[in-house]
């Protein structure tokens, strides 16, 4: 704990208001209206939703501001613990959105452990997802009394609970069972293998409903049983919130700390050297294992959640689109960096649920209004596909590394000199300093 | 015991349509094949171009018929024009893809170019629906039935005219290309790049341009086959070229990745595995799995030889370099 306070007084005292300059100043003012206006606004009017995508951005802002890191965490805590939670109990539609982020930001810090940290590209991430959402979407419904011997189903919105660890145990244990013949494939033939095996879980789950009908085959599974806390019923898109957000902060908690021990340099020593790695002693299979698992878990317990929110589940929300959008949030949002992916998830999800969705309603208002005529397949919501390639292709153009790079890629490049014009300027300076 | 009889009387019409199958999964596998070889990356947006190929061929076909020449000309001569129409675009949209999204990339680590890949891929899906839906109001195509004849080969099997051409023209374009690649003199330069890419360069091989040429005879090779696929299915959608890739990638995989006869013989293969297996899956199983699995087959059969036979059937283990 004094070490926490040892780091904040120095970061705090990084921060002079003397020392900025006019270009500072403007950025800072910018920022800190955003951030003060956001939350206010929406308060204000809690079903505005531009006045929702500014409280979202403030979100952003408060990464960015030039603010001692206490002051940004004290935002940060009081926007997601207070502002938001008072917004969701008005409008539901906007906690919906913010649950669906938490549930995103988390599964793109699980697929960020195996792509980001251990450089292994898993195409079929949606995979483990789908297996968690099933298993809960199973249990908590009718369905299990097709098979189960014993047993009254649906069980009770009490094991909720118990499902977030059980499915973080089965879907992890999945995850170990697929990695253990296919972590010996390199790169590419990695990812199409993941990928067919995603394939494979959907198609099963499209067609378990013959000859004992498991999954209900494409119909899908309703209603599931919400989740329950000493028996309050747990069912307002509020309630999904507080409990993603608290699963959030604890997945940031674990996966930080993961990142800076053993395994988590043992992971990163993978990704840049494999061969090195194993001859410096890191045990390669059983690290790669241990990070495949490890997200296919946190995928499972997310999809637990995702089924009891939905109280629907069906194949078609675990399709290779899904693993895509996943990866995209990495991707776009920084490979390896936890604070990277999570803005990645806030972005993509706004993009695909608030802005996609906002831009085609404007445009049917206006053609029902008569103003403009669009014709439909302009639609704004058809082109969902089309938006995710441009900032694929994009990103991987020019900026490779995603809008909040990890640290440790910085630092490196900055030892091995990437940074031509610095290296040549302080060479210089050593030069003219020695004298010759 | 009954339903058996009674598959292995359909036995030579399976062969019939597992080969159509399995050739245009052998042309599409070319593609990702010859990618691979040279630039060590799939190309995933491959299908995509296979898909584009199919489009243009349909849509000249479409044009054909709607002049009203395609009534009165020889169906052969209509499928040719479209087959050529669609190869063009289709080997040109590939030398662009490369030059826009691939290039840039190329010194990039591993993954990078493999999402520029996917990425590119979702971009043509889009880009053809809202092309088709801006022109048509749909967007999936039903191709014109250009032959209808069945032609007896022998006295149990009869076979569409359309598959018959379908294998035919498939087996020409596979000999024209071998002959291209062992014979000619840029053949000769793609195997120089496949082999070492640095010491081509060295030897005044412009390796750019021998790229440039692999995409575009790969993808040219996909459009082919897109256009021979919409003839004998009937109907094509912006998200039918998704599938099809994996399956053939699957192919190029089983073969070798890398080795050209090796494409060939894997989607020959592939194709006869998954015509069978979709119809012998539900009879040997005795009902629990019918055809609906035929796309898991071939996914577990992917992974399958991924995992024990990473090099495929004519591919020699690589060591690894250090």
């Amino acid at each position: 704990m004094a070490n926490l306070f040892a780091k904040i007084k120095a970061d705090a005292a990084n921060y002079r208001f003397k020392d900025f300059s006019v270009k500072d100043w403007i950025q800072f003012g910018l920022m800190a209206l955003v951030i003060g206006a956001g939350p206010l606004w929406l308060l204000l009017q809690p079903g505005n939703s531009i006045a929702f995508v500014l409280f979202l951005g403030s979100l952003l802002c408060v990464q960015k501001i030039k603010l001692p890191l206490w002051i940004r965490g004290l935002i940060l805590v009081l926007d997601l613990a207070v502002v938001m939670p008072l917004v969701g109990l008005t409008s539901g539609t906007f906690a919906r959105v913010a649950t669906m982020i938490g549930i995103y930001a988390i599964l793109a810090m699980g697929l960020n452990i195996v792509v980001g940290y251990t450089g292994l590209l898993n195409l079929g991430y949606a995979a483990f997802y789908a297996v968690g959402a099933y298993l809960y979407a199973i249990f908590a419904s009718t369905q299990a009394n097709n098979f189960m011997p014993f047993g009254i189903y649906p069980l009770s919105g009490n094991w909720f609970w118990l499902f977030l660890l059980l499915a973080l145990i089965v879907t992890g244990f999945v995850g170990f069972l697929l990695g253990l013949p296919v972590l010996r494939l390199k790169g590419d033939y990695l990812a199409v293998v993941t990928l067919g095996f995603a394939e494979i879980i959907r198609l099963l789950f499209n067609n378990l409903s013959q000859p004992i009908n498991i999954t209900n085959g494409p119909m899908g599974i309703t209603p599931i049983q919400p989740p329950m806390f000493f028996n309050i019923k747990l069912d307002q898109p509020v309630h999904y919130y507080v409990i993603v957000l608290v699963l959030l902060v604890l997945t940031v908690v674990v996966v930080k700390n993961l990142q800076n021990s053993r395994i988590g340099r043992a992971w990163v020593a993978i990704r840049e050297d494999e061969l090195v790695a194993r001859t410096m002693g890191v045990p390669v299979v059983r690290m790669k294992l241990l990070s495949f698992s490890i997200a296919a878990g946190l995928a499972g317990m997310m999809g637990v959640v995702f089924a009891a929110m939905q109280s629907y589940v069906d194949p078609t929300s675990f399709t290779f689109m899904e693993s895509i959008v996943i990866l995209c949030m990495v991707i776009l949002g920084g490979t390896g960096s936890i604070q990277g992916v999570i803005i990645g998830a806030l972005a993509v999800i706004v993009l695909q649920l608030q802005i996609l969705k906002d831009g085609s309603n404007y445009l049917t208002a206006l053609a029902t209004a008569g103003v403009l005529n669009l014709p439909s397949w302009l639609n704004p919501a058809k082109y969902e596909r089309l938006i995710f390639g441009l900032i694929l292709v994009l990103m991987c153009i020019f900026r490779p590394n995603g809008m909040i790079p990890e640290k440790r890629v910085l630092k490196m490049k900055e030892k091995l000199g990437l940074n031509q014009n610095a290296q040549v300027e302080s060479k210089a300076d050593a030069v003219s300093k020695e004298g010759i | 015991m009954n339903q058996l009889q009674l598959l292995v009387k359909i036995i030579p019409q399976l062969l019939s349509d597992g080969l159509a199958l399995g050739f245009v999964y052998a042309i599409v596998a070319l593609g990702y094949t010859m990618v691979y070889g040279i630039l060590e990356f799939i190309n995933f947006a491959h299908s995509e171009l296979f898909m584009f190929g199919a489009f243009v061929g349909t849509e000249v076909l479409l044009f054909m018929q709607s002049t009203g020449l395609l009534p009165n000309m020889s169906p052969t001569i209509a499928m040719m024009i479209a087959i050529v129409v669609a190869t063009v675009m289709s080997g040109g949209l590939g030398v662009a893809v490369d030059r826009i999204a691939y290039k840039p990339v190329r010194n990039a680590p591993k993954l990078v170019p493999f999402i520029s890949a996917i990425g590119v891929s979702f971009i043509l899906q889009d880009l053809v629906r809202m092309f088709e839906e801006a022109k048509n109001g749909k967007f999936y195509l039903n191709a014109p039935t250009l032959f209808t004849n069945r032609i007896a080969i022998m006295p149990n099997m009869v076979v569409p005219e359309k598959t018959l051409y379908i294998v035919g023209l498939c087996i020409i374009i596979m000999i024209a290309l071998t002959i291209f690649v062992s014979k000619n003199k840029w053949g000769k330069a793609m195997r120089a790049v496949a082999q070492d890419r640095e010491t081509a360069r060295l030897m005044g091989i412009n390796v750019d341009k021998v790229i440039s040429l692999t995409f575009l005879i790969g993808a040219g090779m996909g459009g082919a086959a897109g256009t021979l696929f919409s003839i004998q299915y009937g109907s094509i959608s912006p998200y039918s070229g998704f599938i099809l890739g994996m399956k053939a990638f699957t192919a190029a995989v089983f073969g070798g990745i890398g080795k050209i006869p090796g494409a060939m013989l894997g989607g020959v293969l592939l194709g006869l595995i998954e015509v069978f297996g979709a119809s012998f899956l539900g009879a040997l199983t005795g009902g629990v799995f019918g055809s609906e699995y035929k796309d898991v087959l071939g996914f577990a059969i992917l992974i399958l030889i991924l995992i024990f036979k990473p090099s495929g059937l004519l591919g020699k283990p690589v060591g690894e370099k250090v």
